[in-house]
């Protein structure tokens, strides 16, 4: 799916990079802890998050995580949406939470496939 | 190749500036994007530790065409049980960092995971030194 696919099925306002809305996507991964996705992430390229920190987009940007999706109707201040525009890393806003935008992520990912 | 950065330990909000700018400089030599993210991961843990940890540090980073070496440097207050410390899961960071997404006892396990040699020195009220090598051909 595209980037610009999950903008619409989590209802998403985009923030940034809108040119970049059809890169391909195939997996994502959620977690407001940035430890756990620096150690635990593989090829991931949609990171979803509630965190709103500049290291968001810095871990982002370490794991080649191409998409960060904001949870829970959050959104980051200039300066991280700035640094992500800088690095090439969309930002999505959604207004579903964590659990509910993971489901349904991880459905339309995965239909089709064997699980 | 020679890169050295200081990290500044006084704004969180900066972290990860210097990986940052080792990670695009060993995508332009031309690295490959497995080596460059192992690397980046690994440095950007380190920088992040001394931040936390230490009020910031050096990083001294060494690249060939055998190998990469990252040296991250602090004269901070030391670690008194290194064994301890590389446990998954240990962590002396408060809950201010905790809520800032770091802090919860993987940074040292995951320089060692992301890494071919890791190796830490520490004194007490000294410092730590961070050693960690990555060879350009992965198998």
């Amino acid at each position: 799916m595209t980037i610009n696919d999950i903008s619409k099925l989590l209802n998403c306002e985009v923030l940034n990079c809108a040119d970049k809305l059809e890169s391909e996507v195939h997996t994502a991964c959620g977690s407001d802890m940035m430890s756990d996705v620096l150690a635990y992430v593989k090829d991931q390229a949609v990171l979803l998050t509630g965190l709103l920190n500049p290291q968001v987009v810095r871990t982002a940007e370490m794991m080649d995580i191409i998409c960060i999706v904001f949870v829970r109707g959050k959104s980051p201040d200039t300066a991280v949406i700035d640094l992500a525009t800088e690095k090439g890393i969309v930002i999505l806003s959604t207004k579903e939470r964590m659990f509910e935008a993971c489901g349904k992520l991880y459905t339309e990912m995965n239909k089709g496939k064997t699980l | 190749m020679i890169l050295k950065f200081d990290i500044p330990g006084d704004d969180f909000t900066r972290a990860g500036e210097a990986s940052s700018a080792i990670k695009n400089k060993l995508k332009q030599t031309g690295f490959s994007p497995e080596v460059v993210r192992k690397v980046s991961i690994a440095v950007y843990e380190a920088e992040i530790n001394s931040i936390i940890h230490a009020n910031g540090g050096t990083i001294t980073l060494t690249a060939d065409e055998e190998a990469i070496v990252a040296v991250i440097a602090d004269t901070g207050k030391g670690i008194p049980d290194i064994e301890a410390a590389m446990r998954e899961g240990f962590t002396t960071a408060c809950d201010n960092i905790r809520k800032l997404g770091f802090g919860a006892g993987m940074g040292l396990p995951n320089m060692r995971k992301y890494t071919d040699e890791f190796d830490i020195q520490s004194k007490v009220g000294k410092g730590t030194t961070v050693t960690m090598k990555i060879y350009n051909k992965q198998e």
